[in-house]
């Protein structure tokens, strides 16, 4: 069943992805990136943690990006294996520049926002409405 | 002391797991649809159901936006379920104050916009990919980070 739009989202394929994004937060709130103090914590090099959470997942996902498509043709339930370029311009320094900035001062990033509605942490609704209008002021101003 | 408790002074099988387990939900999320699921995109893609500026109707938003929210909901629940098995069912609270919340937030929703990704985006997927400008936009957003990090704890102290 080839799709004209590879990312068509059917039933089975909704499913997947509400548990994927239910390992991706249950994960973050075990390694305690859901608290901020810990990221910052880090940027102050208190605590190392937070490299293994980054080179666990990286490696696993490594593993998946490198190892699926050469053991399947396609993915499971359809489709194909999409890949995400990324490119190194004037964008990404600037918006990664920036990026660091704000994560710096809240300790805070677009997975641990989104978490912190299931942890129940209300403190980090400022930072999530801020990640909502700085996505929005973005879009607005973008000349694409 | 040992090295170990130097660098993870809280102990390291807990950040170690819990980064698996990130890194199973995004190769879950690839070898079952084939998607790459960073985080920072759905804050683009959601908007697109609400403005109808070009920007946000661009068919990377628009094709993306459906599975993108339920991937963002995936992570409420996974949130919600570490709560009440794990962490006793008490809502957390951080000691970081709001303005810094709301101003660093925004920093970050339009950074991570403008450079294309964020910690999981570049940081997880891109390196997982074996990305050099992810690995150029890591090294970038840990500098700005520990730099503005460090002058915060200095102005504070």
């Amino acid at each position: 069943m080839n799709n004209l739009n590879p990312h068509t989202l059917s039933l089975p394929k909704a499913v997947v992805t509400l548990a994927a994004g239910a390992l991706f937060g249950f994960g973050l709130s075990l390694a305690t990136m859901v608290q901020p103090e810990v990221v910052i914590n880090f940027l102050l090099f208190k605590d190392w943690g937070l490299m293994l959470v980054m080179g666990g997942a990286a490696g696993l996902a490594m593993l998946a990006y490198k190892g699926f498509p050469r053991w399947f043709i396609r993915p499971l339930l359809g489709g194909q294996f999409l890949t995400q370029p990324s490119n190194w311009n004037r964008q990404t320094v600037i918006g990664s520049a920036i990026f660091g900035i704000g994560w710096g001062l809240s300790g805070v990033c677009p997975g641990p926002a989104i978490a912190a509605l299931g942890t129940g942490n209300t403190d980090i609704l400022w930072a999530l409405g801020g990640i909502v209008l700085g996505a929005l002021a973005h879009g607005l101003t973008a000349r694409d | 002391m040992n090295l170990i408790e130097t660098l993870f002074p809280l102990g390291w099988q807990h950040y170690l797991l819990g980064g698996l387990t990130i890194g199973a939900g995004v190769a879950l999320l690839f070898l079952f649809n084939g998607w790459v699921g960073g985080m920072s995109s759905v804050f683009s893609s959601s908007w697109s159901f609400v403005s109808k500026r070009a920007f946000f109707q661009q068919a990377r938003f628009v094709s993306t936006r459906n599975w993108r929210l339920v991937y963002a909901l995936g992570v409420v629940l996974g949130a919600l379920v570490w709560r009440f098995t794990l962490a006793g069912g008490e809502a957390q609270h951080t000691s970081v104050s709001a303005w810094q919340l709301l101003v660093g937030g925004f920093l970050v929703g339009y950074g991570a916009r403008l450079g294309n990704g964020c910690t999981s985006g570049h940081g997880i997927c891109g390196l997982g990919s074996l990305q050099l400008p992810s690995l150029f936009a890591v090294l970038t957003f840990m500098a700005t980070a520990f730099i503005t990090a460090n002058l915060m704890a200095w102005s504070l102290a």
